[in-house]
């Protein structure tokens, strides 16, 4: 009897909770702000999808709260959940009617109570309480699926999901050929998805998902079976046409995607260099902007038109003289720092790569760096006659030099300085017992991270055509941690992850502008509880995690 | 037999004491010229102390709540300075309110209190939430993934306060009692700044007190003492993080009320910097060591006040105001790698990684 009241106050419980989430995401500006953009025209809002996610989740969650249990009670339970987040909604409706909440909350608007209550004035409060029950009801069926079933199900929802979000950018690109303009007059209305086009798309997915799942064993053993030739040709084969596709991106998808692929190969970059320090070494940096903006500087002054050019080298030229500084930068900042382990090391460099950006920023070295105002008119750089202008081009610079600094990382960390640099990771002391130069390890693996920056900050540099010292924010060294913190420490494909989900998705969608970092920071917070080893983990270090996971499930709690 | 070893120690010991003179010289160099130069009144100074004493006592509150947490769970919170700014931000609604029906000068001290109690209401809530959802599941994690988890939990925070109350600038409403100046010993003294001061130290003391002489107080040392042991001894231990973050967080509450009395705005983004300032107090004072933290805010806060003149003044340095955070990242710097132990030198705060 207390067991099932303690269930039953759980899913309550548990819809509240979700129910504060969507009060907060109504608050916070989100609703209202994606309510602008229709993922099924005329239908369903980016908003409001929100919302109705917020209820699908507490049903799941109250549904789960006892896994096998009966299927109604279970649905029972969820609609519970729901109706208690859908109630939490309602109070904020008829809140808002009541009080003047504009006066604290900027979102708070007339039209956000018109949108939760679906435009039926002051009788809509109910409506949230229905939904919610709806919702909530829905999510409890989840679990309750099989999963050959669920799988396709999800995967056709988040299509759908998915090819609303992305229309903007995938319109230019359909529109360029007559096969791509009959999908596009398929699948979308003026905006969003036309109601048929989401049921093809869905219909689409979610029947090859479950084909897939019928059929893909068969596939794929039929691949394992191959003799080793056919399958090493068959994976060269996949390699190449990864590759032919990769160098054809940049054509067909035009300025602002591409301008979006050369940030993530900026980001790139620069992860594969923190990567040489963070995840080889242990050497936690908080200040690896410094170096982005030495190799920046550098070239500005170098090659730059203007009253503050040192020289007028080409690119070329340059670009090797700003890895050497920002090299010899990474090795000067290292020495003071070289005794410091753990937290403190991030804080001291912390300190400084803000030391540097204060000093670029100030009136006291303006004569030499423009103190705000920058250098201005960096040329682009030419290569036989033919100039690199837009982010088109400057992908393949960018591609060029990823592709290099990750061949040299993967010798490197397959090297003696490689090993090294893990020893070192795992136990300092011990390192230095087995006869390792704790000085000259250290500062190489500093030297080399930063000349990867420097690189990376050389392209930055040309790209924009100026530096200012407003582009070297911490934001950018806290950045690349949490890309290759979320790619997965140590690994190198999952830096290219890490920089695909943290710089170029919250680029392309656009909505998001406003609420990027909100996204972004309560995503790491996730992230570090669901899948602290990252996206594209080490062996090793999804190993050791699992490993210090089932430690902890066999301890006693406490 | 280990000569190029020898050689390589010395050489970075060496690059140390270069750096470390270098910075000797640079300091005595700008104070003596700065002095002989006399541009600057008595008066100004004086006015430059109390400011920086005032600022300092911010950062001396905000720097407890960093020290009191890293000293029992080991963990930087990056996002307590988005605690301090929760507070202030959210205060500042009460303070609008109340100044706009003329409470605010008709009962000035009531008000004033009223604020000052959300403001420390609201971080100290902000704090609960924030160790539940994102520091607790992660305490027996890798060290890396708690500090990813609070930098994650600092944007979150900026950007919902954000979106919540909106981008722009506020500005708290002054209270009239507290407008002009008092002579102080025959000095004046700006009115809110001496106020702040006082307050501060009164939090302080009490903070201290709380600590040393309640029960929880002890519990919390122990913890921060041996977690393990403390176990053993029946004290739990969820229990008193949870507390310690409440108390931070509430410290952090006050500051974020007096730093609106000394600044008069309010922003989203108002916390990040003094966040890192009072961390750098809290190093300063040897973290884990609260009255270090205090000391080490006073110190930190009046060097940043008198320092960019005293020191950067007299090199020549022109607009010496805009390095003054500069001052404060290289006293971080050399506190980190000269003395990590701190002013007051008494846990070794060196651990293994």
């Amino acid at each position: 009897m207390t067991g099932a009241r303690r269930l039953w106050g759980g899913a309550a419980r548990t819809g509240l909770v979700w129910g504060a989430v969507a009060v907060f995401l109504a608050l916070v500006g989100m609703v209202e702000a994606f309510a602008g953009r229709q993922i099924i025209a005329g239908v369903v809002s980016l908003g409001l999808t929100l919302l109705f996610l917020t209820g699908l989740a507490s049903g799941y969650q109250a549904a789960r709260l006892r896994p096998d249990g009966h299927a109604t009670l279970a649905l029972l339970r969820g609609a519970l959940a729901g109706t208690a987040a859908g109630a939490a909604v309602a109070g904020l409706v008829i809140a808002g009617r009541l009080l003047n909440l504009r006066r604290v909350f900027v979102s708070a608007s007339p039209t956000l109570f018109a949108l939760l209550s679906l435009d039926q004035g002051a009788g809509g409060a109910y409506l949230p309480v229905a939904a919610g029950a709806a919702a909530g009801a829905l999510g409890a069926a989840g679990p309750l699926l099989t999963g050959r079933a669920r799988r396709p199900l999800l995967l056709g929802l988040g299509s759908v999901l998915a090819l609303g979000l992305f229309q903007d950018l995938l319109d230019p690109v359909l529109r360029a050929t007559a096969a791509g303009m009959a999908v596009r007059d398929a699948l979308f209305a003026d905006q969003g998805l036309s109601v048929s086009g989401a049921l093809i798309a869905f219909l689409v997915v979610g029947g090859g998902s479950a084909v897939w799942a019928g059929q893909g064993a068969t596939v794929r053993e039929w691949v394992l079976q191959l003799p080793a030739s056919p399958r090493t040709a068959l994976r060269l084969l996949a390699l190449g046409l990864g590759t032919v596709l990769l160098l054809l991106l940049p054509l067909g998808a035009g300025p602002f995607l591409s301008m979006v692929l050369v940030l993530v190969g900026l980001y790139t970059l620069m992860g594969l260099g923190l990567n040489l320090e963070v995840g080889f070494a242990g050497l936690l940096d908080l200040g690896f902007v410094a170096f982005f903006a030495i190799g920046a500087y550098t070239v500005g002054l170098l090659t730059a038109a203007g009253g503050l050019a040192i020289a007028q080298f080409s690119f070329w030229t340059a670009v090797p003289i700003a890895v050497a500084v920002s090299l010899i930068a990474g090795v000067i900042l290292g020495v003071p720092v070289l005794r410091i382990r753990g937290d403190y090391l991030a804080i001291a460099t912390l300190g400084f790569g803000e030391i540097v950006r204060l000093l670029v920023l100030s009136d006291f070295l303006r004569p030499w760096l423009g103190g705000s105002q920058g250098v201005l008119g960096i040329p682009k750089p030419a290569l036989f006659g033919f100039e690199l202008r837009g982010p088109e081009q400057l992908f393949y610079l960018t591609l060029a030099a990823s592709v290099l600094v990750a061949f040299v990382a993967m010798r490197l960390r397959d090297s003696r300085l490689g090993r090294a640099w893990m020893a070192l990771r795992e136990d300092e002391d011990v390192a230095e017992a087995m006869g390792i130069n704790l000085v000259n390890v250290k500062l190489l693996a500093y030297g080399l991270g930063a000349a990867c920056a420097g690189l990376s900050g050389a392209i930055f540099a040309v790209m924009v055509g100026s530096v200012f010292p407003h582009s070297f924010q911490l934001l950018i060294s806290i950045n690349v941690l949490a890309l290759i913190i979320v790619g997965g420490m140590g690994s190198m494909p999952g830096v290219v992850v890490g920089a695909l989900f943290l710089v170029g998705l919250p680029e392309l969608l656009r909505e998001f502008a406003e609420f990027r970092f909100l996204v972004y920071g309560a995503a790491l917070v996730l992230m570090m509880q669901l899948r602290p080893e990252g996206l594209w983990p080490t062996a090793v270090i999804r190993r050791e995690l699992h490993e210090s996971q089932r430690a902890v499930d066999s301890q006693p709690a406490g | 037999m280990q000569p190029t070893w020898l050689w390589k120690l010395s050489f970075v010991d060496l690059s140390l004491w270069a750096f470390r003179a270098a910075v000797m010289v640079l300091v005595a160099w700008g104070t003596v010229g700065t002095l002989a130069a006399a541009t600057y009144s008595g008066e100004t100074w004086i006015e430059l102390f109390v400011f920086g004493l005032s600022q300092g006592s911010v950062y001396a509150l905000i720097a407890l709540g960093y020290t009191m947490v890293y000293g029992i769970l080991r963990m930087i919170n990056f996002a307590h300075g988005e605690v301090f700014m929760s507070g202030a931000y959210t205060a500042y609604f009460v303070a609008e309110a109340l100044a706009s029906t003329g409470a605010l000068n008709r009962n000035p001290i009531p008000s004033l209190l009223a604020v000052l109690a959300v403001s420390m209401a609201t971080s100290t809530l902000v704090a609960l939430l924030l160790e539940r959802i994102a520091y607790r599941p992660l305490w027996r994690a890798p060290r890396l993934v708690p500090l990813i988890s609070a930098i994650g939990a600092s944007f979150f925070l900026q950007y919902a306060f954000r979106g919540l109350y909106g981008s722009g600038f506020k500005a708290y409403p002054e209270a009239e009692i507290l407008r002009g100046k008092w002579i102080i010993a025959g000095v004046s003294v700006l009115r809110s700044q001496a106020v702040v001061v006082v307050a501060a130290v009164l939090m302080m003391l009490g903070l201290y007190a709380f600590v040393m002489r309640t029960r929880t107080g002890t519990a919390m040392r122990a913890v921060s003492e041996d977690r393990e042991v403390a176990a053993l001894m029946g004290i739990d231990v969820d229990r008193v993080i949870v507390v310690t973050f409440a108390v931070g967080a509430a410290m952090a509450g006050a500051a974020g009320f007096l730093y609106a009395l000394v600044f008069k705005q309010v922003h989203f983004f108002m916390g990040f910097v003094p966040g890192i300032k009072a961390f750098t107090a809290a190093v300063l004072g040897g973290i884990g060591n609260i009255p270090g933290a205090m000391l080490g805010g006073l110190f930190l806060g009046l060097f940043e006040s008198v320092g960019p003149i005293l020191i950067l003044d007299g090199l020549g340095i022109v607009a010496p105001y805009q390095l003054k955070d500069v001052i404060t990242f290289t006293m971080l710097v050399m506190v980190l790698i000269f003395r990590p132990s701190g002013i007051l030198g008494e846990r070794l705060a060196v651990k293994k990684a």
